[in-house]
């Protein structure tokens, strides 16, 4: 018997798949069914946000943030507002950081409920997602009643929030908390406690903590090694000091883990909405919802009709855009996918000269390559919804 | 908390000589200036010392300055979760001067290196793969250069009659628009001839 030569098999997995959560192109390298290499193509969605901003105003550039991570928008925007306010050394008032809070988590619902149930469609149910989608339908329903919109919001604004929530609305995010925890349930039963979820999940994508860091992972990613990373505690931004919640860790690090984490910290938004809510009722909750700062944030429309001031100050917002003080910052915000971050670099005038975008789903799609390497093709897709990709962040 | 960051800086500093050129605090966070052959012990003592323990990964990003004689900084930002601060060091290049690599420190860096190539023609030496990652293949240029147009220079769109995508130069039907607002709000401080007449 000859020696037969044995080549590698290489196959394209997507463009246009379901499981590639978008536009991935992966160029597996596969001996039999076991997978050797994974090269991610991406950049398919590269729209060049990055450039668009340095030649937009600081207001302007804001609704690019909610087309990066379009599950879970206000996010986004968060991080950019944190930056722009950093560098503006501008204090945002309490109400308007309530605000932030509640809606940030709301965002938080969005994108774990999209990840957690697709990825038991990535391993063949048909049923969550369509739970899933119920529910974000009514979070979006909120997102449409806050800002006038059901993705793109551009609420949050350098300064606060862009218009006060309604007291009816605030009830009726508190009638929607309970039945939701219900269906959290529900859910917990039909996908996590599912035999065939397990069996596809569970030791599936192991990783260390060591690479962890390594390779730039955060977010439920690295809390599924066992350690209670989350900027929410560990750098507190807005008032989530004085928030009361736990912070779900896995013990194995595998796919199985990252998903039972992502199930508990919906649960643990609900907690923090419902406590912003309350402190939205209490009397000190009440107030601005954007800094008083003419020179930051526009009047309203109400000034508008009688201060000349006021008028002026709108034309030369909208317009002109505010000043930013030179100088370079970092500000991160715990986004439902792991640390997103904004590098920003101001040089003193009204545009951004550099904007870094610093998407966790970028890092996570890199450790594709070595945590897939040695697994099945099959757990290929496994891996990939675990991570939770969304290639708006990923391409910019 | 800016107490600690000085002794942070100071300790590194000391620790590491000439590597460092400069080092700021500003807006509760240290930036280190390296130099640039410096670049993998400066990143290698900042992982492993005690103190610093700089062992997570952020980001790595190019920002280009035209005006300088070095025109790109290649920006890197460590978490150090222990300490649970964070760190950015800076150095600076041009365009043909490599910087050298840190994949061998952090896999995470490959990524963000060949970003910052694709970007901004940022070279590194050591690097095992670099490639273009986020533009097209056979892209030609680096967009996020200044002297890179917005509008760059080739579209795409399908064409039916070949049946396929085909690349062409740019043309819009209006010229793009940069408006200048750029003004001072708060009044001007020119004086107007004959002004310097009343304040006399």
């Amino acid at each position: 018997m000859g020696e037969h030569n044995i080549r590698n098999f290489t196959i394209n997995f997507g463009p246009q798949h379901p499981a590639a959560h978008g536009v991935l192109r992966l160029v597996l390298e596969l001996d039999g069914e076991i997978v050797e290499r994974v090269d991610p193509h991406i950049g398919l969605l590269h729209r060049g946000t990055e450039k668009l901003i340095e030649y937009k105003t600081y207001v302007q550039a804001n609704p690019y943030f909610d087309r990066l991570d379009y599950v879970a928008p206000m996010n986004q925007e968060h991080a950019f507002c944190l930056a722009t306010e950093k560098l503006l050394g501008i204090e945002v008032p309490r109400r308007a950081q309530l605000i932030r809070v509640l809606f940030s988590e709301i965002g938080r619902l969005l994108s774990h409920l999209l990840n957690v149930t697709t990825q038991a469609m990535d391993v063949g149910a048909l049923t969550p997602p369509l739970w899933g989608f119920e529910e974000r339908e009514k979070l979006m329903i909120f997102y449409e009643r806050i800002s006038g919109s059901r993705m793109h919001a551009n609420y949050f604004r350098p300064g606060g929030v862009s218009m006060d929530i309604q007291p009816e609305l605030i009830d009726d995010i508190e009638a929607f908390c309970d039945p939701f925890l219900q269906v959290l349930d529900d859910l917990d039963k039909l996908v996590i406690g599912n035999r065939i979820f397990k069996q596809r999940n569970v030791d599936i994508g192991t990783i260390t903590l060591d690479d962890c860091w390594k390779w730039g992972f955060t977010g439920a990613v690295v809390r599924s090694c066992g350690v209670a990373w989350d900027l929410r505690k560990a750098q507190p931004y807005e008032c989530y000091e004085e928030m009361e919640f736990d912070i779900p860790v896995g013990k194995n690090g595998d796919n199985y883990d990252r998903q039972v984490i992502r199930m508990e910290e919906m649960r643990q938004s609900v907690r923090i909405m419902r406590q912003c809510l309350n402190k939205l009722r209490a009397p000190d909750g009440k107030g601005p919802v954007t800094t008083l700062d003419g020179k930051v944030s526009p009047p309203s429309r109400k000034d508008m009709k009688r201060s000349m001031e006021a008028l002026i100050h709108h034309f030369k917002l909208y317009t002109e855009g505010f000043h930013v003080p030179a100088g370079e910052v970092y500000a991160a915000v715990e986004a439902p996918k792991g640390e997103f971050g904004v590098y920003l670099v101001s040089d003193g005038t009204n545009k951004p000269y550099r904007c870094k975008i610093r998407a966790p789903g970028f890092a996570h799609l890199q450790g594709m390559d070595f945590m897939c390497r040695g697994h099945m093709l099959a757990d290929v897709a496994s891996v990939l919804g675990s991570i939770d990709i969304v290639f708006g962040e990923v391409d910019r | 908390m800016s107490a600690e960051l000085q002794a942070l800086s100071d300790h590194i500093a000391s620790s590491l000589g000439e590597a460092i050129e400069d080092r700021a605090i500003a807006y509760g966070e240290l930036t280190v200036v390296a130099r640039r052959e410096d670049i993998v012990r400066v990143v290698t003592f900042l992982r492993d010392d005690p103190q610093c323990r700089f062992v997570c990964f952020i980001d790595i990003c190019g920002a280009d300055y035209p005006a300088r004689e070095k025109r790109f900084d290649v920006v890197y930002h460590f978490l150090a979760p222990h300490h649970n601060r964070r760190i950015r060091v800076k150095v600076q290049t041009d365009e043909v001067t490599p910087v050298p690599s840190l994949v061998g420190l952090f896999p995470a860096a490959n990524w963000f290196e060949r970003e910052a190539y694709d970007l901004y023609g940022i070279l590194f030496s050591g690097h095992p793969d670099l490639r273009r990652l986020l533009t097209d293949y056979g892209f030609e240029g680096h967009p996020l250069r200044k002297d890179f147009p917005l509008t760059g220079y080739v579209e795409v769109r399908y064409d039916n009659g070949q049946g396929r995508v085909v690349y062409e130069p740019v043309k819009l039907n209006q010229e793009f628009r940069n408006f200048d607002f750029l003004s001072p709000w708060e009044g001007t401080d020119y004086v107007l001839p004959g002004d310097e007449k009343a304040k006399a």
